[in-house]
């Protein structure tokens, strides 16, 4: 049930308008940082606020929900934000990937590919790519209205010269449509490539940093890289030892103190599916279908 | 054998529960009423209504008792629900010429019409803690006297009349509103002030003491610190007049600075300035200061790369429910990106043993 | 005082009729030429319930409204003071502009953002006299392969693209019909 105490999904009609208006100018210039009001939530900035502003002013009563931290519908904060809804929105919620139209997400991507109908909404912590190269909102906003990003590059070739190779493994900076270098927010770089093309509606709220931003279905999406050092998303070299996936992004689990370990599913939604269909990993319980 | 962590939702439910038991303390001491917070802890309900943005005593109170004493965290419970509330209107500026004062004192003159006025302050006692006070009293009654019907002009209008203060032109624009507009640079006097009002106490005084210690000094002197009461008035369209609709505790700091002048203008004394809800004379001295410091561009003064000269890094780091959330995110998980950074040093490490390798068999 | 028609017409259930209106915004703006059902407005002719629900879902005493010749009649006004309260102003000046094509020219002089902030820029809701056949190939940002489209003429947006990021965005409103055409799309006489 809703609590009637509060608008549906909390916001005031005032305030959803203004992020509405904000997050259709962000799908029209796509990868863009678009300025809003943003609000003082019930929750603390830096814990979602604008994935939150941003998901209770695309909800409508028939959306079911899903909210993920760190690919898992059970991390702390994922319960709280989801609560947060049941209780002002009066939405259904589910942990199925596939059955929510609406998704928020902190760092990460499902595996499973998105469809038309779905929106993610990223939280954002740092919407700026180029924040920790120029402190300076100013000098930011310039370089990105005259397209002047060679400092990014130069970030990356530093890298290369020190290291052998980029040393950013996430929030890796990408070029939307050929225009706007944006940051995908802190998903592992393994996840880049789920920004490109994908066919559901993709929205960024930063609530302290006053953003949104948006991708378009299908947009272009390319991760920053050279030549001779091609972008290249990487995860654990093993497979889940769950439920035995070998593509899926995964979580290091240290299990005792002799250096004992194993990797499991971060998605613990297409883990736990994997598993319902009969697949078995290295260390999956005994007598799990 | 590891079995990925449910139960998310029952921790959450638990930790609440016990948050509230440890709040209420020993069921043995009688509970805090609003009221006494209210009435006792005056000081801490001031700096929560200042931060808030938000003038409502009780409300303020409620929020010291529901979060324990932590003032960030009473702030922020009034912030929250200060953003959910309809907006009838604004209303007409504060004449805080007309304040009934109850503290009054400026450093820059023995005596002015209206007279120094000490109040209730700290300044002058001696800091011994009062064991008294651990027995509950009474306090003793306060010498009275009638209140002083001869007004009290603003001190810095005394100079002004003379010409000495640098000139301040009246406007009716609308100042933009910071909390309905995202914030822009290059911000306007009007809206750094707004910012600096509702800033944290801390970070002002922290940057205005920087300030008299060199980084951006301005050669500050109180010209006069007031504190007191204001009528708030509301236009009323249908009515066509204004009409009080409360009142509200202020403290009020303007600072005489280091004058400036040019060929074209004689030397003056330039302002500082800052207003404040509730008796926060730290919080306005602070602001006023800094204020005066963000001033260096358009009084014609260098910028030194003095921290409180900067616009952009006070105003951006000047709010401390934006600073705690952000900084204290990081309890938040973030095992993904820390096994992203696992593989790379991993990978790295591995392609570095390999150059070593090669290297040794050359 | 309103006249008691101008009263009526607004959202049933305000915060859930604007929500699924939004949708109906969101998802036209994202997959530009797609066509998109909205209602829950029941506007003044000649404002069709699409563009009566745009307006009630984006437009307030925030947004500066250009009603162009078309759509400037006293009825239509009260309406749009009654529920939305928008100032009315010039097309200069305006964050959303409502009209028929005809009405709304010559769009060059709508607002397409500065370098800084491309997003201060209008919003054209252009009432049609239908949303198909299509005339012109879509593609771009939003869309897989191409998209076919009805659009009041081509040159214009060709033109509108041609300044990207800067530009202005429409919405096409045929009864409850809503479509959708950023600045972002490259388009092609059919």
């Amino acid at each position: 049930m809703t609590d009637a105490a509060y608008n549906f999904a909390y916001l005031d009609e005032a305030t959803k308008r203004m992020i509405r208006r904000a997050l259709l100018k962000g799908l029209a210039i796509p990868g863009y940082q678009v300025p809003f009001a943003s609000r003082e939530m019930p929750m603390p900035y830096g814990w979602g606020t604008g994935g939150v502003q941003v998901t209770a002013a695309c909800l409508t009563p028939g959306d079911t929900l899903k909210v993920i931290d760190q690919g898992a519908d059970d991390t702390t904060n994922a319960v709280s934000i989801r609560k947060f809804f049941e209780r002002t929105a009066g939405v259904a919620t589910t942990e199925r990937t596939a059955g929510a139209s609406v998704i928020q997400t902190r760092h990460r991507i499902p595996e499973k590919p998105l469809t038309e109908g779905q929106i993610l909404v990223y939280q954002v912590p740092i919407p700026e790519p180029l924040r920790f190269l120029e402190p300076r909102e100013s000098e930011t906003r310039r370089m990105h209205a005259l397209e002047e990003y060679g400092l990014m590059h130069v970030k990356l070739y530093e890298d290369v010269a020190r290291h052998g190779a980029i040393a950013t493994s996430y929030a890796y900076p990408v070029r939307v449509e050929g225009r706007y270098v944006m940051d995908p927010s802190p998903i592992p770089k393994f996840d880049n490539p789920k920004l490109s093309g994908m066919a559901a509606i993709q929205l960024f709220g930063a609530g302290r940093e006053q953003r949104v931003y948006a991708l378009p279905p299908y947009s272009r999406v390319v991760s920053l890289d050279f030549e001779d050092h091609p972008f290249e998303p990487t995860k654990a070299d093993h497979d889940c030892d769950l439920c035995g996936a070998s593509a899926s992004y995964l979580d290091e689990v240290i299990t005792d103190d002799a250096g004992g370990r194993m990797f499991v599913c971060s998605d613990t939604d297409y883990c736990a599916g994997r598993r319902a269909a009969g697949q078995r990993g290295r260390l999956a319980p005994e007598g799990e279908a | 054998m590891y079995v990925a962590t449910k139960g998310g939702e029952r921790a959450i439910d638990a930790a609440h529960q016990w948050l509230a038991e440890e709040r209420r303390g020993s069921p043995s001491v009688p509970e805090l009423s609003i009221a006494q917070i209210r009435e006792q802890m005056t000081l801490a309900v001031n700096r929560v209504m200042a931060e808030g943005s938000l003038y409502d005593p009780d409300l303020a109170a409620l929020a010291i008792k529901q979060a324990r004493g932590d003032l960030i965290e009473a702030i922020f419970l009034i912030r929250a629900y200060r953003t959910t509330l309809p907006r009838f209107g604004a209303s007409a500026p504060v004449e805080t010429g007309g304040m009934a004062i109850t503290r009054r004192i400026s450093a820059t003159f023995k005596d002015a019409p209206g007279g120094q006025v000490l109040g209730p302050t700290f300044d002058y006692t001696h800091r011994l803690l009062d064991f008294k006070l651990m027995a509950e009293g009474a306090a003793q009654e306060a010498a009275r006297k009638p209140a002083d019907p001869e007004p009290a002009p603003h001190i810095l209008s005394l100079l002004d009349r003379d010409g000495l203060m640098e000139p301040l032109a009246a406007t009716d624009d609308t100042p933009r509103d910071l909390t309905r507009e995202p914030l822009e640079l290059p911000a306007d006097r009007p809206l750094r002030l707004q910012a600096l009002a509702r800033g944290d106490e801390g970070f002002l005084l922290s940057l205005a003491y920087s300030t008299q210690r060199g980084y951006g000094r301005t050669h500050a002197f109180v010209g006069e610190l007031r504190i007191g009461t204001c009528a708030v008035e509301m236009e009323i369209p249908e009515l066509g007049f204004a009409v009080e609709i409360g009142e509200i505790e202020l403290t009020e700091c303007e600072t005489v600075n280091q004058f400036t002048g040019s060929k074209t203008e004689p030397p003056q004394f330039t302002r500082g300035y800052g207003l404040v809800m509730g008796q926060s004379e730290r919080k306005a001295i602070s602001m006023s200061l800094v204020d005066r410091a963000l001033r260096w561009e358009e009084l014609g003064e260098e910028n030194t790369g003095a921290p409180a000269q900067d616009t952009e890094f006070v105003l951006y780091h000047a709010d401390n429910i934006q600073a705690t959330g952000f900084l204290e995110h990081i309890k938040l998980p973030h095992y993904v990106d820390f096994q992203s950074e696992l593989e790379l040093i991993r990978k790295l490490r591995r392609e570095a043993a390999g150059v070593q390798m090669r290297e040794a068999a050359e | 005082m309103a006249a008691p028609a101008a009263l009526a017409g607004g959202f049933a259930r305000p915060a859930e009729d604007a929500a699924r209106a939004f949708r109906a915004c969101l998802e036209a703006m994202a997959r530009p030429g797609r066509i998109e059902q909205i209602r829950g407005a029941e506007p003044p002719a000649p404002l069709s319930v699409a563009a009566g629900s745009v307006l009630l879902t984006l437009v307030d005493d925030t947004t500066p409204l250009f009603l162009a010749p078309s759509h400037d009649r006293p009825e239509i006004r009260e309406w749009i003071a009654f529920h939305c309260a928008a100032p009315l102003v010039p097309a200069e000046d305006a964050a959303v502009a409502l009209g028929s094509w005809e009405a709304l020219h010559p769009a060059g002089r709508f607002r397409t953002g500065t370098p800084d902030y491309p997003d201060r820029s209008a919003t054209l809701i252009v009432e049609m006299p239908a949303l198909t056949p299509p005339n012109a190939r879509l593609t771009g940002p939003g869309i897989e392969t191409a998209h076919e489209a009805r659009l009041p003429e081509i040159a214009a947006f060709q033109e509108n693209r041609v300044g990207f990021p800067l530009g202005f965005d429409c919405y096409f409103t045929s009864g409850s019909g809503l479509a959708a055409l950023p600045r972002s799309t490259h388009v092609e006489a059919l």
